[in-house]
């Protein structure tokens, strides 16, 4: 990454410094999501974003659950895999609740899971090529809340995007490791 | 060919690649980005992309586009996926495709360019999408 500021917008490039600086989050930091009186405070037009930004995460969320349960049914994970893809999983539906949870607070609707997903079951063979499709997910996971983390009209929303974005870093890294690959390549995420 | 008349050819050869095209093998990299929402050849929270160079936005059938993004008039070459992808939000306010972009030319020039191989690529996208 070059610089901070490569981000267009100065004031989301601050916001993005200071969602930087305050990583470390307890579980009820994040809690304090649910304080509707700071929720409320904010103009109807930026609940409406925020919601919007919400959802689509909560999207991702719901299809990650459904990949780790594909995953989990293939027959091709063994143990000591089947039990990370099913504790991710577990994580995954963490975020789903707090995401949909946070949507009804704000007034919006949250979205539902597909009935169907199109996932490329042609391709995965192998445990490892299940692994490999669980890191991608993950890597993007990563990348997704990155690129929502400086567009929340809340920042307490924001502290909890890069909240859940720590944890499925966590996750890219141990699927890795698992692959035999550098659990850690680089020193920022983009 | 006389020798000034190839090299003259080539360096405008080499302008146009560099203005419109990148390097699509960084680009692949880049397109990780992207993993959460979006896949070549099947839509997820995003649609897809086999097809995409020449296609009205919002024009994939069955997939549930913001009014927004449907609304926008845009038809996606370099040029206007070099625009959103800068800044979708600014581009196409009220889409749903909530993420704040790649703001790097050089980034976006290579992603561009991997979007175009792909689309070509009939192990990726097929004959037809
Ligand atoms: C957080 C999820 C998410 C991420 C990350 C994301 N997109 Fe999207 N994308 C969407 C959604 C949702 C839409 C549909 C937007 C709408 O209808 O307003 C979309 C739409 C698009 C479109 C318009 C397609 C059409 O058919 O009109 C393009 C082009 C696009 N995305 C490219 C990208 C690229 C390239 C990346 C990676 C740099 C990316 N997107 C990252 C969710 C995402």
């Amino acid at each position: 990454m070059s610089s901070f500021l490569a981000i267009a917008d100065p004031q989301a490039a601050r916001r993005l410094f200071l969602a930087r600086s305050g990583l470390a989050l307890s579980g009820a930091a994040v809690a304090l999501l649910a304080g509707r009186d700071a929720l409320a405070a904010k103009s109807g037009a930026t609940r409406a974003d925020d919601v919007r930004i919400l959802n689509t995460a909560l999207g991702a969320e719901l299809e990650a659950i459904a990949a780790y349960q594909l995953g989990a049914e293939s027959g091709l994970l063994q143990k000591p895999a089947l039990g990370l893809a099913l504790q991710f999983q577990g994580h995954h539906k963490e975020h789903a609740d707090l995401l949909a949870k946070t949507v009804r607070q704000l007034g919006g609707k949250a979205v539902s899971a597909k009935s169907k997903y199109g996932f490329p079951v042609h391709t995965l063979k192998t445990q490892a090529d299940v692994l490999r499709f669980a890191a991608k997910l993950e890597q993007g996971a990563v990348s997704a809340y990155l690129g929502a983390v400086p567009l929340f009209g809340n920042r307490d929303l924001s502290k909890a995007a890069a909240s859940i974005l720590g944890d499925e870093a966590m996750h890219w890294a141990i699927l890795r490791n698992a692959l035999g690959e550098d659990p850690v390549p680089i020193a920022f995420v983009s | 060919m006389a020798p000034a008349a190839l090299v003259a050819a080539l360096v405008l050869a080499a302008g146009a690649a560099t203005a419109a095209q990148g390097d699509a093998a960084r680009g692949e990299q880049i397109y990780a980005r992207c993993a959460a929402c979006h896949a070549l050849a099947y839509d997820r929270v995003g649609p897809r992309h086999c097809g995409l160079i020449g296609r009205r936005a919002g024009a994939v059938a069955g997939f549930p586009y913001s009014p927004a993004m449907k609304a926008s008039g845009i038809v996606w070459n370099v040029g206007t996926l070099d625009r959103f992808l800068a800044a979708p939000l600014r581009v196409v306010p009220g889409t749903t495709m909530t993420y704040a972009g790649v703001p790097e030319a050089r980034e976006r020039a290579d992603l561009i360019a991997y979007l175009v191989r792909a689309g070509r690529s009939p192990a990726e996208c097929g004959s037809g999408q």
